[in-house]
């Protein structure tokens, strides 16, 4: 088991603590590495969509994604940059049911000076059946560091 | 057959109240979606509140609400236009986002592009302050049951 590195350990209270939309979902990290994240989020009855036929609504299924694709961005960064969201698509699999949690992995495979691609996959009890599959494009802002100069 | 959709729907036609339909969409309620109609036309609505943020030091609205709030806004539209027994089944959703969200109420707007015999197709503008200042826009794709 490896130490976590004081970046990583900063951006997960970061997230958890600083971003006032992700504290009141209630959202947890399980995994944080440099390669990708695994977040997840608890089941509360607010979160349906449908309560006729118990499934949760597809929109914070965006709302996870787009969280756990921001920290996969800035833990990739490894440092510190203020990123906003270009872009997000989600390709519903199949719906989302009551009582069980969200969980979502994303990796941001392809960096570039300007623009970081993310994949994220959003399940509830079995990764290879997943709930959503989603691509995003964010923006760095690594290009205002050559104006402060 | 009358179901608690149904209900709802007629209830919201007729008296422009709704709170019966919301219930059933509990995420709805829980953002805090309200419906207007401008022009006989329906408008989402999202009064702003402190813990939409998803970016404190800006401080900008989370894009996962926005899109959330979107997404909800077709879902609604669908359901109040439409004969449908239960919310559509969202197929896919993508949202460019052009500013970012300033901590004040948002709006929806949407358009039902296409109708086929099963699946819509629609277009949906969300701005804030004034309908030519659009901070995203989105479109997706629903299956419809109605036909069913």
């Amino acid at each position: 088991m490896s130490l976590t590195p004081p970046y990583h350990q900063a951006l997960t209270e970061r997230f958890l603590q600083v971003v006032p939309h992700v504290r009141e979902l209630g959202m947890s990290i399980v995994d944080l590495q440099t390669e990708g994240i695994h977040i997840r989020l608890p089941y509360r009855e607010e979160w349906l969509g449908d309560v006729v036929h118990g499934l949760i609504h597809p929109g914070i299924i965006s709302t996870l994604v787009d969280s756990g694709s921001g920290l996969a961005v800035l833990a990739r960064l490894e440092n510190p940059e203020p990123i906003a969201t270009l872009d997000l698509r989600m390709d519903y699999q199949r719906p989302a049911l009551k009582d069980l949690a969200l969980d979502c992995r994303a990796e941001a495979y392809r960096v570039t000076p300007h623009i970081v691609f993310v994949r994220a996959t959003v399940w509830q009890t079995d990764e290879s059946k997943p709930v959503a599959l989603s691509q995003l494009a964010f923006m760095r802002s690594s290009t205002s560091k050559k104006r402060v100069v | 057959m009358s179901n608690a959709f149904s209900e709802a729907r007629r209830i919201a036609r007729e008296s422009k109240n709704y709170n019966a339909l919301t219930a059933l969409m509990p995420y709805a309620r829980f953002i805090g979606v309200k419906l207007l109609e401008v022009d006989g036309q329906p408008r989402a609505q999202l009064p702003y509140r402190p813990s939409l943020i998803g970016n404190a030091q800006m401080p900008a609205l989370h894009g996962g609400v926005t899109a959330a709030f979107m997404e909800n806004a077709a879902l609604m539209q669908l359901l109040l236009q439409m004969d449908e027994t239960r919310v559509p089944k969202s197929i896919d959703f993508a949202i460019d986002y052009l500013k970012p969200g300033r901590p004040e109420d948002i709006y929806a707007d949407c358009k039902i592009s296409r109708l086929g015999q099963r699946v819509a197709h629609v277009a949906i503008n969300c701005w804030q302050r004034s309908p030519d200042q659009v901070i995203a826009v989105a479109r997706g794709h629903f299956l419809l049951t109605s036909t069913e």
